[in-house]
Formats: C-alpha cells, sequence, structure tokens
C-alpha cells in the first residue's frame, strides 16, 4: 500500500498527488511513469512522473479526471492509501548535447513536460516553454513554469488568458523569426504533438514526442501499447512501455496511434459515469 | 488381479456446460477412483518416469503412499522435489514426461501420474492444517526476479535449504504466467495463491511492485547484501507476424488478450479492465496459449471461435488434451491456412464513423506441406491464389514471444544469444558471477515444467556456489 502524503486540486478536472513511494522516487528520471493500481481488483493505468522528492521519498503525479479509474484515484484524501504503485518505467527523455530546447505542452501533458523542463534548466540549457490550454480555468503550473523557463508564452484555444491560439502558432512564429533550437519535446494530446511535428518539419528541428497509449503490464510483457514508426520508408512496430515513451516525432504514424487510443472509448465514459454515480451515492 | 488397461478418466464439465463458464473444466478423482488409479503402478525396479519428470519427483514412492490411501504421505513425498505439486498436477504436459515413461505404457495405457500428483496436492491443500517447519537459517541471502513457475521453484528449494530468499515481482500479484496467463478453467488462482502462501510459511519473502532493471538493478541487490541473484523474468515482448492491418482496434497479442481476462479479471460481469466480447475471433497459432487464449474467447461470449494454424492436426504444438478440450467445445480449426492481412473498417466519406478501424476480417492464404526443414517438420507452403477472407471481429496472435529485455539492457556483463535469452550453463550461471537464470528469460517461451526444472538446476546451481565459497 502506498500513502498518499499531499493532494491538491489544480483545477477543476486535474489533481496533483504526492505518493510515499521510496523506491521509485529514489530512481525515477523526467519522462517516466509508473503504473498504478487505486484498489484490489482495480485497473492497471500508466500515468507519467511529474517529480519526485528523494529525501521524502515521495513521487508527484498529476492525472486528469477521465475514467472510471481516475474518478476514484481523485475520490482518494490525504492520508489515505492506493493498492499498487510500481516504476519508474520507460526509458527517461534524453538531455545530453541539447543547449537550446523548446518545450510544448497541451493541457494535462503540462504536467509531465514540466520536469523536463526543469531538468534542462538545471542542466544550464536555454528553456523556451510553450505550453496551451482550452481556456483559463483549465490552466495549470504557469508559476513552475515561469521559474525554469528563459521564455515562456501561455496559450488559451478561446483566448480567455494571456495569448489566444494554439501552440503552434508561436511556435511558427519563432521559427520563421529565425529562433534556433537543439530540440523540440512536445507532450499533449496527440493531435498536438501531430501538429507540433509539422509545424517544425519545414525547419529541420528534431522533434521528440511523448507517447501515452494503453497500456496494461508496462514491463514489455503484453504489448497492447505498441504503435508504429516510420523508418526509411518501413513500418516498424514499437512498444511504448520499454521503447519509449519518448519518440522521433517524425518517425510516429499519429492517426494509428490516435485510432488505437480510442478502442475502449465506450466502455471508458460508460465506466465514468457509473463511477461518478457510485461516488455521489456514498456522498 | 488383471491390471485395468485404461487410465481412469478424470471426471470433467460437461462441454456444452463448460465453455459458458471460468470454473475449472477437469473436477478431479475422487479418493476411491485416486486408490484405483494408483494400484495401477507396477512399482517397477528401475523407474523410468522418476527421469521422465524434469524435477524427478519419485514418482513410484508417492503412488506406494497413495495405493494405502497415505494422501498426505504422497503429498510430502512430491514436496520434497516439486515446490508447486497443485500447479504441475494440472498444467504439465505428462504425455510427453512421466507418463510417456511409464513401463505400464508400453502394453497399456500409462499410471494417470498427473491426475494422482493433482489429487494428493489438493487432498493436502484441503486437509493440512500444520505449518511447515521452518528450515534452520543459514545466514545466506538470495535474490529471485520474477515470481513464476522458475522463481517459485528456485526460491521454494533454496529456502528449505535455510537461505533467506526474496522474491522480486514486476506485477501486483505473484505467479507470473500462472496469474497473467493461464485461465482460470484450466488453473484457479486461488491454487496459485495457496501455493504462493505454502512458500511464504517456509519463510520467503515476496515483494510485489518491484521491476528488476527498473526499482532496483541486479548490482544494487548485490549492493543489499544478496550474495546471488535468479532471474526469472519470464517471456518478454509478443511477437506479431508483420502482416498489414495488425494495428487495427481488435487485433491482440495472446499475452495482452489473456492478461486482461485473467490477471485483470476482465471476465467477470462489470470488470474495471475492458476487453472486446463476443462475435467472430480468430486466434493465430498452434500452441498451448493458442488453446487458452480460443477457450477464453469462447467463455467470453463469442459466437464462434478460429483457431488458424499454417500446418496440420499432426503438428500442432499443444498438448493433446487441450486440443480435444477444445475441440469438444466446439473451436473451429482451420489447419494449413495462414493469415496474410488483417482487414479493417474505413469510411472514406466520415472519418469519425466509430466504427473506423476496427477489425473485419482476416485473409488468409490455403497452404500445404512440403519439405521437412531443420527441425524436420514438413514446412508450410502457400497455395498459389488461394486466399479467403474468414469473417471476424477479433484476432488474437500467438505465435510465440522474445525474452523480457529489461534486465539485460541493465546489467553490465550478461550475455544473450540471438533471440536475446540469457545464456547459462548446465548448472543455470550467466556470465555474471553469482547471476543464475532460467525459464522463459533464456529459452523463449516453454512449458511450466521446464522453468521449474531450470529454477530447480539453478538453485543447486547456488546452494554449491555459496557453500564452496
Amino acid at each position: 500500500m502506498y500513502k498518499i502524503v499531499r493532494k491538491k486540486e489544480l483545477n477543476p478536472t486535474v489533481t496533483q498527488m504526492e505518493i510515499l513511494a521510496p523506491m521509485v522516487a529514489h530512481k525515477a528520471k523526467p519522462g517516466q511513469f509508473i503504473i498504478l493500481r487505486v484498489n484490489e481488483e482495480g485497473e492497471r493505468i500508466p500515468l507519467t512522473v511529474a517529480g519526485t522528492d528523494a529525501k521524502e521519498g515521495t513521487v508527484k503525479i498529476i492525472f486528469q479526471i477521465v475514467g472510471g479509474t481516475t474518478a476514484l484515484l481523485n475520490a482518494k484524501q490525504e492520508g489515505e492509501y492506493i493498492q499498487d504503485f510500481v516504476g519508474p518505467l520507460g526509458v527517461a527523455t534524453h538531455t545530453d548535447g541539447i543547449k537550446k530546447v523548446c518545450i510544448v505542452g497541451g493541457g494535462v501533458g503540462c504536467a509531465i513536460a514540466m520536469p523536463v523542463a526543469q531538468e534542462f534548466h538545471r542542466l544550464g540549457a536555454e528553456v523556451t516553454s510553450i505550453i496551451g490550454f482550452r481556456n483559463k480555468d483549465l490552466l495549470i503550473l504557469e508559476d513552475e513554469f515561469r521559474a525554469c523557463s528563459d521564455q515562456l508564452i501561455v496559450m488559451t484555444d478561446d483566448g480567455s488568458y494571456a495569448r489566444h491560439g494554439n501552440v503552434t502558432v508561436p511556435l511558427k512564429e519563432m521559427l520563421e523569426a529565425g529562433k534556433q533550437f537543439d530540440m523540440i519535446i512536445t507532450i499533449g494530446p496527440l493531435i498536438m504533438m501531430k501538429f507540433v511535428t509539422l509545424a517544425a518539419k519545414p525547419f529541420g528541428v528534431p522533434v521528440t514526442v511523448s507517447m501515452n497509449p494503453i497500456m496494461i503490464d508496462g514491463t514489455g510483457m503484453c504489448g497492447g501499447c505498441r504503435l508504429t514508426l516510420i523508418q526509411d520508408g518501413k513500418r516498424v512496430t514499437k512498444f511504448a512501455c520499454v521503447d519509449g515513451p519518448d519518440f522521433n516525432g517524425y518517425e510516429v504514424d499519429f492517426d494509428e496511434a490516435m485510432s488505437r487510443g480510442r478502442m475502449y472509448f465506450d466502455f471508458e465514459r460508460h465506466a465514468y459515469e457509473e463511477t461518478c454515480n457510485l461516488l455521489k451515492g456514498a456522498k | 488381479m488383471a491390471i485395468n488397461p485404461k487410465k481412469h478418466e478424470m471426471p470433467s464439465q460437461e462441454p456444452q456446460v463448460r465453455a459458458h463458464n471460468f470454473s475449472e473444466v477437469a473436477l478431479g478423482y475422487t479418493a476411491e477412483i485416486a486408490v484405483e488409479e494408483a494400484q495401477r503402478c507396477l512399482n517397477c525396479k528401475n523407474r523410468p518416469c522418476v527421469q521422465g519428470c524434469p524435477v524427478n519427483i519419485a514418482i513410484p514412492d508417492f503412488i506406494s503412499k497413495m495405493k494405502t490411501g497415505d494422501f498426505e504421505g504422497a503429498y510430502q513425498v512430491i514436496s520434497q522435489s516439486s515446490a508447486l505439486p497443485a500447479v504441475c498436477g494440472r498444467v504439465c504436459p505428462q504425455e510427453s514426461q512421466c507418463e510417456s515413461k511409464c513401463t505400464l505404457g508400453i502394453k497399456f495405457e500409462p499410471v494417470g501420474i498427473g491426475r494422482l500428483e493433482r489429487f494428493a496436492a489438493d487432498w493436502h491443500n484441503a486437509h493440512a492444517t500444520e505449518a511447515p517447519a521452518k528450515p534452520t537459517p543459514n545466514g545466506h541471502k538470495v535474490a529471485i526476479v520474477g515470481a513464476g513457475p522458475s522463481g517459485l521453484t528456485c526460491a521454494g528449494d533454496l529456502a528449505r535449504k535455510g537461505y533467506q530468499v526474496s522474491i522480486f515481482e514486476a506485477l501486483h500479484t505473484a505467479g507470473g504466467v500462472l496469474v497473467y496467463g493461464i485461465p482460470e478453467f484450466r488453473l484457479p488462482k486461488a491454487i496459485v495463491a495457496k501455493e504462493v502462501e505454502g512458500l511464504k510459511a517456509l519463510g520467503v519473502d515476496v515483494e510485489t511492485n518491484v521491476v528488476i532493471g527498473k526499482t532496483l538493478t541486479i548490482d544494487e541487490l548485490f549492493e543489499d547484501g544478496y550474495e546471488a541473484v535468479f532471474v526469472g523474468s519470464g517471456a518478454g515482448l509478443p511477437n506479431f507476424m508483420n502482416i498489414p492491418g495488425e494495428s487495427y482496434k481488435g487485433v491482440y497479442s495472446a499475452n495482452e488478450f489473456l492478461t486482461r481476462s485473467n490477471l485483470m479479471k476482465a471476465y467477470k460481469d462489470a470488470p474495471v479492465t475492458p476487453i472486446m466480447k463476443g462475435g467472430k475471433v480468430a486466434v493465430v497459432g498452434g500452441g498451448n496459449v493458442a488453446m487458452d487464449a480460443a477457450r477464453t474467447a469462447l467463455r467470453l461470449g463469442a459466437d464462434h471461435v478460429y483457431i488458424v494454424y499454417r500446418r496440420s492436426m499432426e503438428e500442432l504444438p499443444a498438448r493433446k488434451e487441450e486440443v480435444e478440450h477444445a475441440i469438444e467445445e466446439g473451436i473451429d480449426f482451420r489447419l494449413l491456412q495462414n493469415p496474410v492481412e488483417v482487414l479493417g473498417y474505413n469510411n472514406p466519406d466520415d472519418p469519425r464513423d466509430p466504427r473506423n478501424g476496427f477489425v473485419t476480417g482476416l485473409k488468409c492464404i490455403k497452404m500445404e506441406l512440403g519439405e521437412p526443414d531443420a527441425k524436420g517438420r514438413r514446412r508450410p507452403v502457400p497455395i498459389e491464389g488461394s486466399e479467403f477472407v474468414l469473417d471476424v471481429d477479433t484476432v488474437i496472435i500467438a505465435i510465440g514471444t522474445s525474452p523480457n529485455p529489461l534486465i539485460k539492457s541493465t546489467t553490465k556483463g550478461l550475455e544473450v544469444n540471438n533471440h536475446g535469452g540469457i545464456i547459462v550453463n548446465e548448472a543455470g550461471l550467466t556470465s555474471r558471477e553469482g547471476v543464475y537464470a532460467g525459464g522463459d528469460a533464456v529459452t523463449g517461451a516453454a512449458t511450466v515444467i521446464s522453468a521449474m526444472g531450470a529454477g530447480k538446476v539453478a538453485a543447486k546451481g547456488i546452494d554449491e556456489y555459496l557453500m564452496g565459497k
């Protein structure tokens, strides 16, 4: 059992928790993920590590309440326990040789982008961050990003806060103005990562994307998290849990990944409604 | 007294009934049948059955106890050699091991050794009240990576010798393939849990949610004071066919399909882990895993389940008993057929059509058997122009796995072969001092009992290594 040391609502649909898991806290690096189960008989879900405190032995996770399991997790309070918490899994984000980096985060993906930005800042790289949200109410982690970025641009889709538009707009402007990056790292919805990759392509800047597919064991056993890379014209199957979650954005078949991501859409929506009804009943 | 030429039949659920539930298919002998079956044993002098057993159980000795109704005594004999008797009695391919060597089998059917082993183990689990005596500690610490059949066996053997043993398991439950792979109807999970409890009672510590290679490395285990490590990390990434359409929704690896149903309990009513149920299902492959996947799909409510296998019934690698069970339950065997493409739904007029990207069929080609290959199996050759489409909603690929990559990639000096299997010598020792390995991590996908045999060999190797230090 793993204790929830702290819990904080970042916005009405996104929650941050710090979980006591010393072995994971000691090892986790930016870009890696954990798998948790809320209770016995619970589903295994992957969540990317949003930060660690090795001294205290805690791991920070930030999640959006989208399905039955995340609704159940959100119902847990500070001081309570979750059943299982395993990691760190996956390969950490590569930082070697990158002096100028652009971090592009969208929505709850900003939670995963944040420790990556912090790591580059700590390593002395020049960090430009672009973070985007649907509207002002969904904005998270602005102060944290400001603290670790040389330049921060905040975007909202509806213009209710900061600049109006999506994240590719300022990215394109910067690239067109001749701004140089060694790497663009983008984390967020698949559709956003696809368009960030397309925006960067004419300028030849390398793009790393963080994939978050359906996953069960997370250790390279089930193959549920497979995705297709197109390398030298050939379609190659990779597994996000052991080969990723970071991949070269130019190689990822985003359309296939988006389709696969919706496999259990109806099931998830139903599970979410069921859980919400149950939780309401309990209150 | 004349010897009964046939082994006593295993009481089983009727095929039409069991095809719709997840309860165990084989119900087990009664005490009367067990004694009668035991009496068929000739207790011959040269004991060939013992040589046929990968863990060398003293088979005639336990059967002699059963003849007199001393079932607990029989269990005690078995448990000296096997850490998992109730499991082996159910999933071992006895027909190609102990029973294939049985002297009685020369003229008649061999003694039902597996069925007797199962009875003794179940009898013990139902009646035993005393906790096993804890061995005297010898002061040495050994770490085991993976709580599957090889790891549990290695742990049991070492614990009985007085070692302080810790098992590190990546998943949330101990058992490995016994819990994520083999279905409930063939091996009830309560039985696996009971066997694990037995090991804990011997003093074995089981740490779940620890991924060796990630949470801790093998080098860190040595730093923590473990003097030897056994790696039984099991099967790894599933193989796919590399044909078009394998990414459509509704294509599963057998590992994923079985893990969802078994480990994550998607077979229960109102599961929290989703799985595709019903419709028409094609399982590709002819091994035990393919049989498990097909029979699981049937029990999940499929209207029709095909096994698509590129060779003929004769070459089918699954256990005969499992194939017979599958046929009785109505699984449709499509032999000498091989998939060439998975077909999916694509509505060009509406990219938001919810049916887009789901499987609609499996295009196959008919095969014929040609010349024997290096292993002596006749090579299947496609018959040109014979393509046809099986109308299915789900495709499950059960064509094997490659060893797990996590440990190899994080352990310096651990040598692996071309297939990614860890290289070991006859004592189970790897290229790293004090690091032993066995099971699927070494051989690639194989059987539970061969993994147990490897765990046993390594336990002996570790004991000799540490005692000789």
